[in-house]
C-alpha cells in the first residue's frame, strides 16, 4: 500500500509520532558532544556528522528521545560524538541491538551507523533481517569500499581486483551493491547519498526520517587514507553531471550535462541509459518510489557501471508496511492471556488443593 | 468380578514407544491424573534427538518415566516397576533398566518377524527366556483397540493411533488413576474432530475395561496420595517454571520482560511459553540468530526493559562476544542456558552439567558474571526470580544454568502467593550525580552505587542524562572512553569486585546434617539434587553419616563455601561433567575435593550415588585413609 502523497519532505513526520517533541528551540551545537572527534584529517566522515547534527534540529525531538547505536569500525565511533543517548556495540551486530531498543520503546527515535564491512560482512545477517522485518530504525551505511580501522583491507564492496594489504594479487570475490542489497532483503526504503552532497544528504535523511519502518541510507563516504578517491567521479563538478542520476519521485529519470540521457526501457525488458531525442522523450521512465513492486528499483541499482557511470542517487523505495514495533505493540495488546493477572497465570488451569 | 487391590508406597512406570507412538502424551495424562490424585511425583521424559527415526528402530523409541508415591520422593527413580513397551525396539531400549521381577506390559501385535530384526531380535523375546524373570503382560494391543473402534467409521490406521489411549486407560485402571480428567482433555483436544475425540475416549474406556474384565490382570494396586504441605498445587516442568519465573520475576523489578531468542533443544520451550504470555507485557523476540537474540535482548536493557535469553550450550558459545559487551556495559541481562550433551551438536535431548566453566570464563578478557542454577523443575521458578533479583540490583548479565534433565522433568508445586514474593524495583537514574571541579551538576554514567559496586542505570528518555557507552574501555566514574593502565586495571578489579561482592548478599551455603557427626560431605550443583538427596536418605536409613549441601550461586559462591569445605574429611563432588565445579572449588579453596562424574546424557541414578558415598564413608573411617578414590570416578 503506497503512501498518501504527501509532500517529501515535511516535519510530519509519522514514524516519529510517538516520540516526544521538544518545546525548546534547539541549534547544532546542542547535538555536538563534548568529545573530540577523532577521525583522520580529511575523512568524508566529518561532513556527515556536520550535516547530521545540522538536520537534527529540524525533526523537533527532544534529543533524549534520540539514540546513536553502531558496530565497529570508522563510522561506528559517531554516536560518540552526538549529544544524546548512544551506544558503540561490537561489530556487525548493531541492527540486531538497535531492534531489541526499537521493540520496546516506540518513543524513541533510534539511529543505526555502521559502514560496509560491519554492516555487509559480519553484520550481514543482522541487516537483512532487521530490513525484512521492518524495525523502526534509521540505518545509515558509510560506504567506503574499504576497511580502514583495521588500516586497508579490501571490504565485501570493494571492486574485484581490489590490491590492497590482504589481497597483494587483488581480490577475487565479487562486491555487494547495498541497495540491490536492501530491495532484495524486503526494504521499504532505500536511498542513496553522497558524503559531499549535504543538501542531497539532508534531503535524503528527512525522508528516511520520515519513513515509518527500516530506512537504509548507502552514504558513499570517502576514506582518504586507504582508499582515497573511490567515488571521486560522482563528485568532481564535472565527472559527477556526466555520471550522476539524481532521482527524484514522479519526475522523469534524466541526467546528463545537457540533461540529455535518460533511462529508458528496452524491448528485452532491461532498463538502460539512452540518448533522449524529441522521438523517445515521452518514454523515459518516471521515477516511482512508491512503487509497490521492487522490480525497477532494483533495475536502477544494477545501472552503475565499473567506471561509476550512470549512477543513481536519491530514493529508490519508499513504502508503507506496517512496522514490526507496531505489529508487536498491538499483539501484547490483543492478547489477553492470563488477562495480566500473575496469580492466575501460575495457578493454570490444573490444580488440586492439600489440606 | 472384583478384583484385589494392593497398597503400594510408591511406583515407577516407563512408558516407551516409537517417536509417533504418542508416550509423552500417555505419560503426560497419568502424570496430570496422578497429580491430581495427590500423589507426590517426579517425571522424565527421554526423547530420541532424530527428528523421525526409521519406525521400529532403536533410535527412534521415545520414553516417559513417571515415579509417584505417598509419600515425598526427589527424584523420578532409577529402575522401573513397570515397563509398557508398544513395539519391539522400545523393549529392547529400556529392558536393562528393569530389575528382576518388574512388570513388563507388550503389545504382540508389533512383535513381527520385521520389526524383531530391526533391533537384532532372531527369536522374539516372548518365546525364548529373555523376559523370564518378569512378569509378562502380552497383549494384542493394536488388534484390540482396533477392535474397540469397529463401530467408528474410522482408518485402520488412525484407528491403530489410539492404542496409546488404550494402554493409558489400562494403566490409569490398574493404578486407580481418576478418569475424568483425561476424558475431558481429550474432549478439549480434539473438540473440532468429533470423530478422533470418540474414539480416543472409547479407546481409553476400553483399555480401562480390558484392566478391569479379564483375567490377565488379577491384581490392581493403589498408592494413596502424599502427605504434603497444605496449600493448592500444580505439576509444572522446569522450563514452565523457569518461564513463569521470569514473569514473575519482572513483573516483581517493575521492568517489562523482553525475550530475544532462537529455537534450540531443549530451550525452545521457553520462548513458547513465554510467547503465550504477551497479556502479561511480555514480548518475544525469534530472531535471525542466537547473536541477534542476545544482542536485542541488551538493547532491550539498554532502553530500560529486562532482556533475556533462553538458549542451550550451542547457542552460549554465539552469544559470547555480546554476554562480554553486557559486562562492559554493566546492564542487567539474563541468559539462560538449559544444558545438553556436548561438544558440539552433542546430544542435543540428553541431558549434562558440562557448560559450567564455559559460564564462568568462555569470554574474551577479564569477563565475571553471576551464575546461579536450579536444583529442580520447581526451583526454576525461584532461581528465575534470583537471577534477574542480582541482574537487575548489580547491572551485570547473570547466566542461569538448568539442564535437560529438570527443563523436560516435572513435579508437583505449591502455587507461591504472589503478594508474598520479594520486591526487586531498582531505581532508573534520573537526576545529575556528580559536581564537576567548576561546579556544573553532570551525569557520570559510570559513577558506582559504593555499596554495590553497580553503575547507575539511565535509560533513553531521561533529559540531561544522556551520554554514550561501548564495548571500549571506559574512565572510571565518567565512562568515556580511556586507554589508560591504571584505569583499565582499576575497571577489571572493580567489574570483579562487583560480582565477588554478591557473596554478601545471598545466604550462606547450608549444610544438612542429621547426626552431625559425618566425616564426608556431597556437594552438588544444579540438576543433581534430587539423586543426591535421595541418595543420601538411603545411606543415613542404613545407618550411614552424610553430610550434604547444595549450590544455587556459582559464581561467586556462598561466602562460608571454604570453611564447609574444610570442615569434611572428605568431599565429594558429582557432576555430570568431568569434574568442573571440583576443578573451581580446588582452585578457589585448595581443597582436594573428590570428583563423582559421568557423562552419559543420564541422570545420576540413586543407587550408583548410594554406592559411592557408602565406599568413601567406608574409606574414611578405614584405618588407612586416603589409599583410594571412590569407586565410581570415571
Ligand atoms: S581510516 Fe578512512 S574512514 Fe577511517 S577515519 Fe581515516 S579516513 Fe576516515
Amino acid at each position: 500500500m503506497p503512501r498518501d502523497d504527501s509532500p517529501p519532505i515535511g516535519l510530519g513526520y509519522k514514524s516519529l509520532s510517538l516520540v516526544p517533541k521538544t518545546e525548546v528551540k534547539q541549534s547544532t551545537k546542542d547535538f555536538k558532544s563534548d568529545q573530540e572527534v577523532r577521525w583522520c584529517p580529511g575523512c568524508g566522515d566529518y561532513a556527515i556528522l556536520a550535516a547530521v547534527q545540522g538536520f537534527m534540529p529540524d525533526l523537533g525531538l527532544k534529543k533524549e528521545n534520540v539514540v546513536w547505536v553502531s558496530g565497529i569500525g570508522c563510522s561506528s565511533r559517531f554516536p560518540y560524538y552526538m549529544d544524546t543517548y548512544g551506544l558503540h556495540s561490537i561489530h556487525g551486530r548493531a541492527p540486531a541491538i538497535a531492534t531489541g531498543l526499537s521493540a520496546t520503546r516506540p518513543d524513541l527515535s533510534v539511529w543505526v551507523v555502521t559502514g560496509d564491512g560491519d554492516a555487509l560482512s559480519i553484520g550481514g545477517n543482522h541487516l537483512i533481517h532487521a530490513l525484512r522485518r521492518n524495525v523502526n530504525l534509521k540505518i545509515l551505511l558509510f560506504n567506503n569500499r574499504i576497511y580502514g580501522l583495521t588500516k586497508g583491507q579490501y571490504s565485501p564492496t570493494s571492486e574485484i581486483g581490489k590490491v590492497t594489504k590482504s589481497t597483494p594479487l587483488g581480490s577475487l570475490d565479487a562486491p555487494f551493491n547495498p541497495v540491490s542489497l536492501a530491495l532484495g532483503a524486503e526494504a521499504t526504503f532505500v536511498a542513496r547519498t553522497l558524503d559531499s552532497d549535504r543538501k542531497h544528504l539532508v534531503e535524503v535523511l528527512r525522508a528516511a526520517a520520515e519513513h515509518p519502518g527500516t530506512a537504509l541510507v548507502e552514504i558513499y563516504q570517502n576514506c582518504n587514507i586507504f582508499n582515497d578517491g573511490a567515488w571521486e567521479i560522482l563528485k568532481d563538478p564535472e565527472g559527477s553531471k556526466r555520471a550522476l542520476i539524481r532521482l527524484q519521485h514522479g519526475e522523469p529519470i534524466r541526467f546528463g550535462p545537457d540533461n540529455e540521457r535518460g533511462v529508458m526501457r528496452l524491448p528485452n525488458g532491461t532498463i538502460d541509459v539512452v540518448e533522449v531525442t524529441p522521438e523517445n522523450e515521452s518514454q523515459i521512465l518516471v521515477h516511482d518510489a512508491h512503487a509497490e513492486d521492487p522490480g525497477v528499483a532494483f533495475a536502477l541499482s544494477r545501472l552503475p557501471d565499473l567506471t561509476l557511470d550512470k549512477t543513481p542517487i536519491g530514493v529508490f523505495r519508499d513504502v508503507v508496511r506496517p512496522t514490526y514495533d507496531a505489529l508487536m505493540a498491538s499483539q501484547l495488546r490483543q492478547n489477553t492471556n492470563s488477562a495480566g493477572d500473575l496469580q492466575r497465570m501460575l495457578r493454570g488451569t490444573d490444580t488440586w488443593t492439600v489440606n | 468380578m472384583d478384583k484385589q487391590v494392593q497398597q503400594l508406597d510408591r511406583v515407577i512406570i516407563r512408558f516407551a514407544g516409537d517417536s509417533g507412538d504418542g508416550m509423552q502424551l500417555t505419560g503426560d495424562r497419568f502424570t496430570a491424573e496422578t497429580a491430581n490424585f495427590g500423589n507426590d511425583l517426579a517425571t522424565w521424559p527421554n526423547f530420541p534427538a532424530e527428528i523421525r527415526a526409521p519406525a521400529g528402530t532403536l533410535a527412534g523409541v521415545s520414553s516417559f518415566q513417571l515415579h509417584f508415591a505417598d509419600h515425598d520422593i526427589m527424584t523420578p527413580g532409577d529402575a522401573p516397576n513397570v515397563l509398557v513397551a508398544m513395539n519391539p525396539a522400545a523393549l529392547r531400549a529400556n529392558l536393562h533398566d528393569l530389575p528382576r521381577g518388574a512388570m513388563v506390559i507388550v503389545d504382540t501385535d508389533e512383535f513381527t518377524k520385521r520389526n524383531l530384526s530391526k533391533v537384532g531380535y532372531s527369536v522374539s523375546p516372548l518365546e525364548d527366556n529373555t523376559l523370564q524373570a518378569y512378569h509378562v503382560h502380552a497383549l494384542a494391543l493394536t488388534q484390540l483397540t482396533v477392535d474397540a473402534l469397529s463401530s467408528f467409521e474410522l482408518s485402520r490406521k488412525d484407528a491403530e493411533r489410539a492404542k496409546n489411549m488404550f494402554a493409558l486407560g489400562l494403566l490409569s485402571w490398574l493404578y486407580g488413576r481418576p478418569a475424568e480428567g483425561t476424558e475431558k482433555f481429550l474432549r478439549d483436544k480434539f473438540a473440532r474432530k468429533p470423530d478422533i475425540r470418540d474414539a480416543n475416549i472409547a479407546a481409553f474406556k476400553a483399555g480401562w475395561n480390558y484392566g478391569e474384565t479379564t483375567e490377565d490382570f488379577a491384581v490392581s494396586y493403589s498408592v494413596a496420595p502424599a502427605k504434603m504441605p497444605g496449600g493448592e498445587y500444580r505439576n509444572i516442568t522446569g522450563n514452565t517454571a523457569l518461564s513463569y519465573g521470569l514473569i514473575a520475576g519482572a513483573q516483581l523489578a517493575k521492568l517489562p520482560l523482553f525475550l530475544g531468542a532462537y529455537p534450540i533443544t531443549p530451550a525452545s520451550d521457553i520462548l513458547h511459553e513465554l510467547s503465550k504470555h504477551k497479556g502479561m507485557g511480555v514480548r518475544t523476540f525469534q530472531a535471525e540468530d542466537e547473536i541477534a537474540g542476545v544482542g536485542a535482548a541488551l538493547g532491550a536493557s539498554f532502553g530500560g526493559a529486562l532482556g533475556v535469553t533462553s538458549t542451550s550450550g550451542p547457542g552460549v558459545v554465539l552469544k559470547a562476544e555480546t554476554i562480554g559487551l553486557a559486562v562492559s556495559l554493566e546492564l542487567p541481562l539474563v541468559i539462560v542456558d538449559v544444558q545438553r550433551g556436548g561438544p558440539s551438536t552433542g546430544l542435543p535431548t540428553k541431558t549434562e552439567q558440562s557448560d559450567l566453566l564455559m559460564a564462568m570464563f568462555g569470554r574474551n578478557g577479564e569477563c565475571p558474571l553471576a551464575i546461579v542454577a536450579p536444583q529442580s523443575p520447581t526451583d526454576c521458578f525461584d532461581t528465575a526470580i534470583e537471577a534477574i533479583r542480582l541482574a537487575t540490583k548489580y547491572r551485570t548479565p547473570v547466566m542461569l544454568l538448568s539442564d535437560g534433565y529438570i527443563a523436560n522433568g516435572s513435579e508437583p508445586w505449591l502455587i507461591p502467593d504472589v503478594t508474598q514474593l520479594p520486591d526487586l524495583q531498582t531505581p532508573f537514574a534520573t537526576a545529575a550525580n556528580h559536581e564537576t571541579e567548576n561546579g556544573d551538576r553532570v551525569f557520570w554514567p559510570y559513577k558506582r552505587d559504593p555499596k554495590t559496586l553497580a553503575r547507575p542505570w539511565a535509560i533513553p528518555g531521561t533529559p540531561g542524562l544522556e551520554h554514550r557507552i561501548g564495548g571500549i574501555e571506559k574512565a572510571d566514574g565518567h565512562g568515556n572512553i580511556s586507554y589508560d593502565p591504571a584505569n583499565h586495571d582499576l575497571m577489571t578489579r572493580t567489574r570483579q569486585a562487583k560480582i565477588d561482592g554478591i557473596a554478601n548478599d545471598i545466604p550462606k551455603l547450608a549444610v544438612d546434617d542429621p547426626s552431625g557427626k559425618a566425616k564426608v560431605l556431597i556437594l552438588g550443583w544444579g540438576s543433581t539434587y534430587g539423586p543426591i538427596g535421595a541418595a543420601c536418605r538411603r545411606v543415613r536409613l542404613s545407618g550411614g553419616e552424610i553430610a550434604s549441601a547444595h549450590l544455587r550461586h556459582l559464581n561467586p559462591f556462598p561466602e562460608n563455601t571454604g570453611e564447609v569445605l574444610r570442615s569434611y574429611d572428605r568431599v565429594i563432588v558429582p557432576e555430570m561433567n568431568l569434574g568442573q565445579l571440583s576443578m573451581l572449588l580446588r582452585a578457589k579453596y585448595l581443597v582436594d575435593v573428590m570428583g563423582f562424574n559421568k557423562v552419559q546424557g543420564l541422570p545420576f541414578s540413586i543407587e550408583e550415588l548410594e554406592t559411592a558415598i557408602t565406599d568413601v564413608i567406608a574409606s574414611v573411617n578405614a584405618p588407612k585413609p586416603r589409599t583410594r578414590r571412590p569407586a565410581g570416578d570415571r
